[in-house]
């Protein structure tokens, strides 16, 4: 069962741009050691209603692992490379790009399509954006997906990462405009 | 004085970097406000959360999106969060005044409260983090040109795990207030930047925190993206006699009610 909202939630407030030493860490962006066997890259750029690529925004990615488990491992600021935590976190670079080391999230159940959790924050985001990272392959599987089916065909391509020839991902983000990402909404939250 | 003196303080030059006047801001701000306030009066809901498209803070406008957020039902990865351990985070990395040589300038302060979910229950175990200003109003950072002193014992930064009953705990140092370059003469209220985990990840919240009786509030339009005053006063501190220590820091107390957890209820917690 869902729990009652007695409290109301505490307000959230624009990540601003300092951020600097307090959210980056080391190796923040590799879920894995890049490099090692099933490692991909997960990338792609960041706009605003201009098109233009913004410098400041910050995302953090949350996913299933190869086998479509749930990670529940500690480790995720402190990596030793090799435990795979399910959490990363990028800066975007001056010219808007993120890049994560990760690998292809595994369905979480029969059939299900397999996504990547992504959470943005920047400087004149007043709030947080969650939306989701789709693998492009199994259109039997994103067919049936409730989300995707629930959008227009050109708003649900927005939410679908393109394959590239080295095996990696490129997912890329319009805060607005004509290719506006779906962002998500959750009940409660 | 005039437009070249802050030239380069916290600059972020783009399209966004307005020259309104804050009269201007502020009375952007007033509408916007009454506004809501009529709505509230013809039986529209309150807004418990900052307008993501609100023009007197220039940087949003071009950056909110513009098309409702999709209602979606949360599935398998964003019911649970990261996992964070003692192994992540330090429990000395609470303390923001020890991470150098010498003590940083300014007046320490301890900052305490509980994290809960919707339900009132404590988040346990769970990440969070802080980052700010220091006693002069500069970050160390080096997009931040504010000319003001560096303090070379003030990172302004924390981590620490809540505990058992969701409290967290950080010993600091009161940031300033800083100009910044939203509009002529814009100045922050002083804050601190929280970064908060559920148990869920659509509970993930990215804050800020005000000290009470601030004379900046009215004047901020980041503080006033929030339309509704009482949503408003919920980020500002308290001051908190007991959380004081003796010849050694002034204290404050501030919880955080993070939105509704969405994962079912495991019996033992149903327990607490």
């Amino acid at each position: 069962m869902t729990p009652e909202q007695k409290l109301q939630p505490t307000p959230a407030q624009t990540i601003g741009p300092f951020y600097g030493y307090a959210l980056p860490f080391d190796r923040d962006s590799q879920l894995l050691a890049p490099g090692l066997p099933g490692t991909i890259r997960l990338h792609g750029t960041v706009r605003d209603g201009d098109g233009e690529p913004i410098p400041d925004a910050l995302l953090e990615i949350w996913q299933a692992d190869a086998a479509g488990n749930v990670p529940q491992e500690p480790g995720s600021l402190v990596r030793d490379g090799y435990t795979f935590t399910g959490w990363g976190r990028a800066a975007v670079d001056g010219a808007g790009n993120y890049t994560f080391t990760t690998v292809n999230p595994g369905a979480t159940e029969e059939g299900a399509a397999p996504f990547i959790s992504l959470l943005i924050f920047g400087r004149g985001l007043t709030n947080k954006l969650h939306t989701r990272i789709y693998l492009p392959e199994n259109e039997d599987a994103l067919a049936r997906d409730r989300l995707l089916a629930s959008l227009p065909p050109e708003r649900r391509s927005t939410l679908i990462a393109e394959r590239e020839a080295d095996g990696g991902l490129r997912f890329d983000i319009s805060l607005q405009g004509a290719n506006e990402t779906v962002f998500l909404s959750f009940p409660g939250a | 004085m005039e437009e070249g003196l802050f030239q380069d303080s916290h600059v972020i030059e783009g399209p966004d970097s307005a020259q309104a006047s804050q009269d201007e801001i502020s009375s952007e701000i007033r509408e916007i406000h009454s506004s809501y306030r009529k709505g509230i009066e013809d039986g529209l809901p309150q807004e418990t959360q900052p307008r993501r498209d609100f023009a007197p803070y220039r940087s949003s406008i071009l950056r909110h999106p513009t098309k409702d957020l999709h209602h979606a039902d949360p599935e398998t990865i964003e019911l649970w969060s990261p996992a964070f351990g003692h192994q992540d985070v330090h429990a000395l990395e609470s303390d923001l005044t020890i991470q150098h040589n010498g003590e940083p300038l300014g007046e320490r302060i301890i900052v305490k409260g509980r994290v809960l979910d919707g339900a009132g229950r404590p988040v346990r175990n769970q990440l969070v983090e802080i980052w700010q200003a220091n006693s002069a109003g500069r970050y160390i950072h080096k997009r931040d040109q504010h000319p003001a002193p560096i303090d070379p014992n003030f990172t302004g930064v924390g981590r620490c795990l809540t505990s058992d009953d969701g409290s967290y705990e950080f010993t600091t140092i009161k940031p300033g207030p800083y100009p910044w370059k939203n509009h002529y003469n814009a100045w922050r209220p002083a804050h601190i930047h929280f970064s908060l985990f559920g148990t869920d990840f659509t509970q993930r919240l990215v804050t800020q925190m005000y000290f009470p009786g601030d004379p900046l509030f009215s004047l901020d339009p980041i503080y006033q993206t929030i339309t509704d005053a009482r949503a408003r006063d919920a980020l500002v501190a308290t001051y908190d006699h007991s959380v004081t220590a003796h010849e050694w820091a002034t204290g404050y107390t501030w919880d955080i009610v993070l939105s509704g957890s969405n994962r079912t209820w495991m019996e033992d917690e149903d327990a607490e």
